[in-house]
């Protein structure tokens, strides 16, 4: 594995993979992460795992107290240590990911966009669905709301650029397309992208431990369910 | 228990931080002066992590049911009792039936309300801050209102020897101060356009020179559209020699970053857990209490310091905090 170190302030060290979205980077990130969950040492706050890194958040008086040497600087202790910890780190393969199941009500008043990309694709409505529901998709982390996943593996040809005018609310569970990208909004929040469905599951459950639906490293089926199933589920959670 | 009169600008329940699950995109929300915050803690016995009332520029009026041990920390933002100004950093006794308020704000902009024994709130995830937009942590999750009423806990040992030392000498008065307060570099952090420690930002070298100086030697003024999400600036335009596609990843409490249009954000309390614009600097940990006194309006500007004079700052800090808690629990014995 090849890693530098990068401070991100004085309470953060960023360990930098490499500079662009791949699944081997992203499994290395996994990696950082599984070994961070089996053993955190007291001196590490939380750790935020990234596309191409994994930044460790810190104390640095906490090191200061544990290694009580006045001339060290605890950024300089923590790479040592997180050095070590990376080079006995001898799994060559993260875990088996988890695939859940994301049920789509796609289209009507849950998809208000779908005419949009439908015509900016030149594809029909039904194909738009077909593809969006065939993509390889991989939860490559979790950022910008609550249980937010950014996913990739989306079939290009469905591609669409963001609305010109955002929408000041987008309902929770809304599940939508910018550029490349395709994603589903835990909760309700202004946004750009164009929906295309909406998902009747919670992704931000802030009871439950994790609060999160989806943890980076997730594999994600989006399958076609029709209003009224929409509703049940819904009316289920 | 004590009830809420008047609301104020934004009252909101706040502790350190609910740290441990930004990696499931979940911000910290917290104390934007994490520094009064613990003070006021430790003025009247607390744990420093103990939730306070943060208060914001026009403070909320608040009627005290029952008695109790507060202290007022942070900005002066004329906090009187029954009509009276009572001073800040110090432990107050206040009289059951007696009224806290607050009047035209003197300096800086947030304040923090600290009670013996704590706001009794449901911490959710591990913290009791409150978090606005999704409704969760504080009271209720959401910012205090006209009619609410929120309890106090147990008083710890320490508490409750300040507390009735004040209530003795109080006699029938609404309230009773301590003879001391806290006079170090913490009570005064407000100044007048202050030059805060900044440390280079990840993508500082993908700046024009002209930005990377203009960054360190100009002044910025604070945008109206700034809240506990981030400090928006206005000042000369930000550039980078080239646009580059960056790729989201973690961003922290005082990152300051640089959307395409050129104007830098300060990251602060609310701020989203990653974000995917250029990191041109980093507010040093020690600054960071100087910007949540800082009202939109004002001006600020930058004063260049390594990452290793930021963390010995930073341990320097911990240390006088450290050292201050002992004072304070020697005067309380």
């Amino acid at each position: 594995m090849n890693y530098e170190f990068q401070p991100l302030g004085d309470q953060a060290v960023v360990i930098d993979l490499g500079n662009e979205i791949s699944q081997a980077i992203h499994e290395e990130v996994q990696s950082i992460s599984n070994l961070l969950d089996e053993h955190q040492p007291e001196w590490i706050i939380e750790y935020i795992p990234a596309f191409t890194n994994i930044t460790i958040l810190y104390s640095p008086f906490l090191v200061y107290q544990q290694i009580k040497q006045t001339e060290t600087l605890p950024y300089d202790w923590v790479c040592a240590q997180l050095r070590q910890m990376l080079t006995q780190n001898k799994r060559e393969k993260v875990p088996e990911p988890r695939t859940i199941e994301i049920p789509v009500c796609y289209g009507g008043d849950y998809g208000p966009d779908l005419a949009n990309v439908s015509k900016y694709t030149g594809l029909k409505e039904d194909e738009v669905i077909k593809k969006h529901m065939n993509g390889d998709y991989i939860v490559y982390m979790i950022g910008f709301a609550p249980g937010f996943p950014y996913i990739g593996g989306m079939d290009e040809t469905i591609s669409t650029p963001r609305r010109d005018d955002p929408r000041l609310e987008i309902p929770a569970g809304s599940v939508g397309i910018a550029g490349s990208q395709t994603g589903v909004y835990p909760i309700t929040t202004p946004g750009g992208w164009q929906l295309i469905g909406q998902t009747p599951l919670p992704l931000f459950q802030p009871e439950e431990d994790p609060p999160s639906l989806l943890q980076p490293g997730d594999k994600i089926k989006f399958t076609s369910i029709s209003e009224k199933e929409y509703l049940a589920i819904k009316e289920d959670k | 228990m004590l009830k809420v009169l008047k609301s104020g600008l934004l009252t909101t329940i706040q502790d350190l931080g609910r740290y441990g699950y930004q990696k499931y995109g979940v911000i910290t929300s917290g104390a934007m002066d994490p520094e009064a915050h613990r003070i006021a803690n430790l003025l009247v016995g607390n744990d420093q992590r103990t939730p306070t009332m943060e208060i914001t520029l026009k403070g909320p009026v608040l009627e005290f049911q029952e008695d109790a041990l507060i202290a007022v920390c942070g900005g002066n933002l004329s906090p009187m009792i029954d009509g009276e100004t009572v001073g800040l950093w110090r432990p107050i006794y206040i009289k059951k039936g007696s009224e806290l308020r607050f009047g035209n704000p003197k300096k800086g902009f947030r304040a923090y309300l600290s009670i013996a024994g704590g706001f009794e709130v449901t911490s959710v995830m591990g913290s009791a801050s409150t978090y606005l937009r999704a409704e969760i942590g504080g009271y209720k999750g959401r910012a205090l209102d006209k009619g609410d009423t929120i309890n106090f806990g147990e008083l710890s040992n320490s508490s409750q020897k300040a507390f009735d030392e004040l209530k003795d000498m109080a006699g029938s008065k609404p309230y009773q101060t301590m003879d001391w307060f806290v006079a170090t570099e913490f009570s005064a952090p407000i100044q007048d356009e202050p030059k805060l420690k900044v440390m280079e930002g990840r993508e500082f070298h993908l700046f024009t020179d002209d930005s990377q100086s203009s960054f360190f030697e100009e002044q910025f003024q604070i945008d109206s559209q700034s809240d506990r999400m981030g400090y928006r600036l206005q000042g000369s335009k930000l550039e980078l020699t080239k646009q580059k596609d960056m790729i989201s990843e973690a961003v922290t409490f005082g990152t300051i970053q640089v959307p395409a249009e050129g104007n830098p954000i300060i990251l602060l309390a609310d701020r989203q857990t990653t974000g995917g614009y250029p990191k041109i600097g980093q507010v040093a940990t020690v600054d960071l209490p100087r910007i949540a006194q800082l009202k939109p309006g004002e001006q600020v500007s930058f004063e260049q310091i390594s990452h290793k004079q930021a963390q010995y700052l930073l341990l320097e800090r911990e240390k006088q905090i450290q050292q201050l808690a002992q004072g304070i629990r020697f005067k309380n014995r």
